[in-house]
């Protein structure tokens, strides 16, 4: 019971992760039974051509299910989040390293 | 920090799926439909104040307090919120009791649904293919590699978790451990105590 737990969220993008999918629940867009049997099936589908083992791979089907449940409700349309994501790696990019990263108004 | 790192003329650049979270962040909060303070809130509710601590209370009490153990194998949901741990997602939580005949073990072979109120976010094992799909299949099997072996007599019962229902295992009081206090006992009981996957401890010098 003395060793260090393990940090709740081993990286930073599963925890906002999470809590965006919790939010957006709590302020009704969608409910958490339908999106456990969304979730579910993804995992279903990512884990037949191998072993998920709880991690990344985890997350990285819990992004896949919002991403897609997101885009069909029309809250955030697969194009629309495609170009953000863009636009937020050219500003990692032009950013001076040190130096908080926004996002070029457009 | 250093800001003047050569490997790194350009702020570092998150993974792809950062990324992606960060491009949902931002078309849904043009949209006015999340509250960027509210996802903090969130994270910050599960990094420091929910998590196995929550469930360990409700255990000690359900030890010491034959009253609140009735009422917390009747309807588990109000005992726990009546010492102020909430579903957030409508779920119902259920507890089950371990006893000489019967150990229970929690999964949920859908997805990780998982008593957040009471035991925070589950740990990667408990999200694993390996451990949902094999607590069904093999759970004496997947016991003996949490490091807990049972009597023959005791039989393994496997609670499927779903979106509307968690499951708390309530574990069997260890030996000697009469007269301790709440805070105490709650010490003796570890998250996979909660799960079903280990017993609770034995207090310090008992044998």
């Amino acid at each position: 019971m003395s060793a260090r737990p393990d940090p709740v969220f081993a990286e930073p993008w599963h925890a906002q992760l999470f809590a965006l999918t919790v939010h957006l629940n709590e302020q009704g867009l969608f409910a958490w039974p339908d999106w456990a049997a969304r979730f579910g099936a993804t995992l279903k589908r990512h884990g037949l051509s191998r072993e998920l083992d709880g991690g990344d791979d985890y997350f990285a089907a819990w992004l896949e299910t919002l991403e897609a449940l997101l885009d069909e409700a029309g809250a955030a349309p697969g194009s629309v989040v495609e170009d953000l994501r863009a636009a937020w790696e050219r500003a990692y990019l032009m950013t001076p390293h040190g130096d908080p990263v926004h996002l070029a108004e457009s | 920090m250093a800001h003047d790192d050569p490997d790194h003329p350009h702020a570092l650049l998150p993974p792809d799926p950062a990324l992606r979270v960060r491009a949902l962040e931002t078309v849904l909060t043009r949209k006015g439909l999340i509250d960027p303070a509210a996802l903090d809130a969130i994270i910050d509710t599960y990094q420091n104040r929910v998590g196995p601590k929550n469930g360990a209370a409700v255990v000690a009490r359900a030890w010491s307090d034959p009253g609140f153990r009735a009422d917390l194998l009747d309807d588990a949901t109000a005992a726990v919120s009546g010492m102020g741990f909430h579903g957030r997602q409508g779920e119902h939580i259920v507890a089950v009791e371990n006893t000489p005949e019967v150990h229970n073990m929690v999964v949920c072979t859908l997805c990780s649904c998982y008593p957040w109120p009471l035991l925070g976010v589950p740990p990667a094992w408990y999200k694993s293919d390996a451990y949902r799909a094999r607590a069904v299949r093999e759970p004496r099997k997947v016991l003996a590699e949490f490091g807990v072996t049972l009597p023959e007599e005791t039989a393994v019962r496997v609670w499927d978790s779903t979106a509307e229902v968690r499951y708390l295992v309530l574990p069997m009081r260890p030996k000697g451990t009469d007269g301790l206090s709440e805070e105490a006992l709650a010490a003796l009981v570890g998250r996979d105590a909660m799960i079903g996957t280990a017993l609770a401890s034995a207090p310090e010098g008992a044998a």
